[in-house]
């Protein structure tokens, strides 16, 4: 955990192909994830990557080998097959989707287990805990020399796959565009939506397996699912989406090494808490959708509905014309006190608005501007409201109230085109010019 | 309790878990949250895992409680992101899952590689299961659970069936419903968690599902399916264990449920794929041999008058491929029934029809015509209607209706003769289907 540890440690060639193979696998499995996730099918991705169990070993059981082309036919067969049973149960035994996915991924993988135990012999490199953390620690001492070059195994597997997953999509992207936000229409377009649902669960069942034994099943499902939703916190194109979530993929990998080197752990386990970290930072930073946007977004908005009703409610007592001005302690509970009140009060006095002399609160010329028009569109909907929808006059404040904020020049010009403002409004009070 | 063998005492805690597992995932599934076994038996592992450096022993009791606390963090976390952000349930379930499991395997491999912990056996067995682990005490845990979670279900019985059949309505009554919910949560959680060493992760959530949705292929009603869930989650308890000695448990135990829901799959009598099959193939065959006694009548038609005898001539089988499109085997094999049934006899290349025939094909061409012109009058009201073939018209349509269209087939010409010329049946019209012969 020292600055010696960082430097010698952490940057050798062992780490470097750590670092490959988990970046080539996680951002192998954030290209299919973005579609997961807009198809709003990312607990698929967890189902594929128990049942492939299954697949793999039936393939092991028959071949007794390692050979990668049986494993890969039997993960894909399996992962075709739950796609198609999660969907027959649903469709025509009526189980719920939910429960039809659940009863077909944890049956299967149960098959896979007792088929391990059952036919594969004792000593073969099948490790239960593979299947759940991978072995990524491991993967660069199994290397196969091409081209004069040692490469690991494991990249020659990933890394073929990531390419696939990548042409694939970006051969047929108009068409996963349109298939992943409107099926009905890609259907009608002449691209069946269905078979592009079996092209994308052969991906995720092709990549499942792949970075198997890299990062084990459950972490699939993290690379899967968590760089996709991170992306789909920051984008709404999908162009975007699917290079951030790349991106937040390889980064994934690169910081889930270092903590893992760090904290001498799990490579793989690390690198699926940073994306989780990742996605948290999404969801509270995000320009668009954080939370602390949403909650900037909200405080000014209640800012300015508190500081409107201030200018509307210094007009009105203007307008009554008592001898008493408002004191600042009155309007502040006026407007529901609280930090907010203080706020606006503060806000409208530096903007020139309103001015506080002997604990009291005058409106500006300026000011007075601003609260004549609120007032106005205040009046002119309860006008609107008693003309033509006919409420009574006890039922009309609390909407104008409210819809005042929201009604800029635009509607109430037309509401003037409507509505006759000389009359005064419906409780006889003047509407203001 | 001590006297019992260590396959005794697995035996019944398997049957235990199996039987509460069954009950609270009734809900679960009922609920639509099936998944939500899965997400707590993958997010539990941080909570055992801090449980164990906290203790620094194998304590079921203790490690369940922290398995508990970050179960419950998880769903909180969950619910947050999926009231506050765009992420959807779906991938909210994913992200939580994997993300806890991936930090449960970071603080696992730390106390592995730690070698001042002490003894860390059994740490394992709350990924992968192992019932051959149970103790005693463990046993009297698993008890208690049971005992609290099936007074739970029995004390909120008619609030969580509410819930889980309509919560928008449960809500409108003014039930807490998120409370409800939260209880109903928490049963599932308290099973899965006190599982979790037992069968492992994935298998716990295919306890919470399996024996609920096989329970939902037999019944509609939600008291006998928390019934039957429980008593198939005990027999795939009980069942798992004693069959596979040799094969891991857990497994095995998830393979037996399996096998029900498949049995179950097949042969339940409303939702089972065979008896909707034979539904199905049984409506056909109602349908066709209606079509055939139609195709005959109308054959035979023209030599039909009132005044007459109702005995209908002889009707070529050539004439009835050219009146209708058949399938050579279904109409041989139609005719073959109809003639054991008595309402026809085939002779040399011929069938004819009885007059028990006759007066069951008048009857299926005159309740065919009247719904023809029911469906071309009031269009409107009819497209809405079911199956002709489901009901007769007799028993879908008014009185004054069916009398208003017999008037217009009779002035069309097109009321089915053979009818009014039999004795009136001595039952009541609405036994006349049955008396009609065997269908």
């Amino acid at each position: 955990m020292s600055a010696l540890l960082l430097a010698s440690d952490l940057w050798n060639a062992d780490g470097l192909w750590i670092i490959t193979i988990g970046a080539l696998t996680n951002a192998a499995c954030a290209l299919v994830g973005c579609f997961l996730i807009l198809r709003r099918m990312s607990m698929m991705g967890d189902a594929l990557s128990h049942s492939v169990l299954a697949g793999l070993a039936v393939a092991f059981a028959f071949t007794q080998s390692y050979s990668i082309i049986p494993l890969f036919i039997g993960a894909v067969a399996a992962g075709l097959l739950t796609t198609f049973l999660t969907q027959t149960l649903h469709q025509y035994a009526r189980v719920p989707s939910d429960a039809s996915m659940g009863v077909v991924f944890t049956s299967m993988f149960a098959v896979g287990v007792v088929i391990i135990k059952m036919f594969v012999s004792d000593g073969v490199h099948f490790d239960a805990a593979c299947v759940y953390e991978g072995a990524l620690g491991y993967s660069p001492f199994f290397t196969r020399e091409v081209f004069g070059w040692e490469i690991p195994l494991a990249a020659l597997t990933v890394g073929p796959i990531a390419i696939l997953n990548l042409v694939v999509i970006v051969a047929l992207w108009k068409e996963w565009k349109l298939s992943s936000f409107d099926p009905a229409l890609a259907t009608t377009m002449g691209f069946s939506a269905t078979l592009l649902h079996y092209l994308l669960m052969t991906l995720v069942a092709l990549t499942t397996v792949a970075s198997f034994e890299a990062v084990g099943s459950i972490l699939v499902v993290a690379m899967l699912i968590v760089p996709a939703a991170t992306a789909h916190q920051l984008t709404d194109r999908l162009g975007p989406m699917v290079l951030v979530s790349v991106v937040i993929a390889v980064l994934s990998a690169v910081f889930g090494y270092i903590f893992a080197v760090w904290e001498d752990t799990n490579y793989a386990a690390m690198m699926a808490v940073v994306a989780g970290g990742f996605y948290a930072l999404s969801v509270v930073f995000s320009p668009r959708y954080g939370l602390l946007t949403t909650l900037w977004k909200n405080t000014q908005l209640s800012l300015r509905v508190v500081k409107e009703d201030l200018l509307a409610m210094l007009y009105r007592v203007e307008e009554i014309g008592t001898a008493s001005p408002l004191t600042t302690t009155a309007a502040r509970e006026a407007v529901g006190g609280g930090w907010l009140a203080y706020a606006g009060i503060w806000q409208l006095t530096r903007r020139g608005r309103i001015s506080q002399a002997n604990d009291a609160l005058k409106l500006t010329e300026f000011g007075r501007e601003a609260a004549k028009k609120l007032v106005r569109s205040h009046r002119l909907w309860e006008t609107y409201l008693v003309e033509y929808l006919g409420l009574p006059l006890d039922h009309i404040h609390e909407p104008a109230h409210r819809v005042e904020h929201f009604i800029g020049d635009e509607i109430r010009e037309k509401l003037e085109e409507k509505l006759d403002a000389s009359q005064g409004d419906p409780h006889g009070r003047d509407i203001p010019e | 309790m001590n006297g019992l063998s260590l396959n005794e005492k697995v035996m019944l805690g398997t049957a235990l878990l199996g039987g509460m597992a069954g009950v609270s995932g009734t809900f679960a599934v009922l609920r639509k949250r099936s998944l939500i076994g899965d997400m707590l038996a993958h997010t539990s592992l941080p909570g055992v895992c801090i449980a164990f450096m906290l203790i620094g022993s194998r304590n079921t009791l203790g490690l369940s409680l922290g398995a508990l606390a970050s179960g419950l963090v998880a769903i909180a976390l969950m619910t947050l992101v999926i009231r506050w952000t765009r992420t959807k349930e779906d991938a909210a379930i994913g992200i939580m899952l994997s993300t806890f499991f991936g930090l449960g395997i970071v603080l696992l491999t730390n106390i592995q590689n730690d070698p001042a912990v002490g003894n860390k056996s059994g740490l394992d067995s709350y990924i992968f299961g192992e019932p051959g682990n149970m103790l005693t005490r463990d046993l009297v845990l698993l008890a208690i659970v049971a005992a609290v979670v099936i007074s739970l279900v029995f004390a909120l019985f008619k609030e969580f069936k509410l819930v889980a059949f309509d919560s928008d309505f449960a809500l409108s009554q003014g039930w807490p419903i998120t409370w409800l919910d939260y209880a109903m949560m928490a049963c599932v959680a308290c099973v899965t968690i006190i599982g979790l060493p037992i069968v492992g992760v994935i298998l716990m959530a295919a306890m919470i599902i399996l024996p609920a949705a096989t329970a939902r292929m037999w019944t509609n009603r939600l008291h006998t399916m928390v019934i039957i869930a429980g008593v198939l989650g005990v027999i795939a308890g009980v069942a798992g264990t004693q069959v596979g000695r040799n094969l891991p448990a857990g497994p095995v135990i998830v393979l037996m449920a399996a096998s029900l829901f498949a049995v179950s799959l097949l042969f339940a009598p409303q939702r089972g794929i065979l008896p909707r099959l034979w539904g199905e193939a049984q409506l056909r065959f109602r349908i066709a041999r209606e079509h055939l006694l139609r195709s005959l009548y109308e054959i035979n038609e023209p030599h039909l008058s009132i005044s007459e005898s109702v005995d209908a001539k002889p009707v070529r089988l050539e004439t009835l491929r050219e009146h209708r499109h058949w399938k050579p085997w279904l109409l041989s094999w139609l005719i073959d029934r109809a003639e054991r049934n008595g309402l026809l006899y085939e002779s040399d290349e011929a069938v004819t029809l009885t007059p028990l025939g006759v007066r069951k094909a008048a009857q299926v061409t005159r309740t065919h015509r009247m719904w023809e012109l029911y469906m071309l009058e009031y269009a409107g009201v009819a497209a809405s209607q079911a199956d002709r073939a489901a009901d007769n018209v007799e028993h879908m349509l008014p009185e004054s209706l069916l009398m208003e269209l017999e008037a217009k087939l009779k002035k069309q010409g097109r009321l089915p003769e053979g009818l009014e010329e039999l004795p009136a049946s001595p039952h009541p019209a609405s036994l006349r289907q049955r008396e009609g012969g065997p269908t």
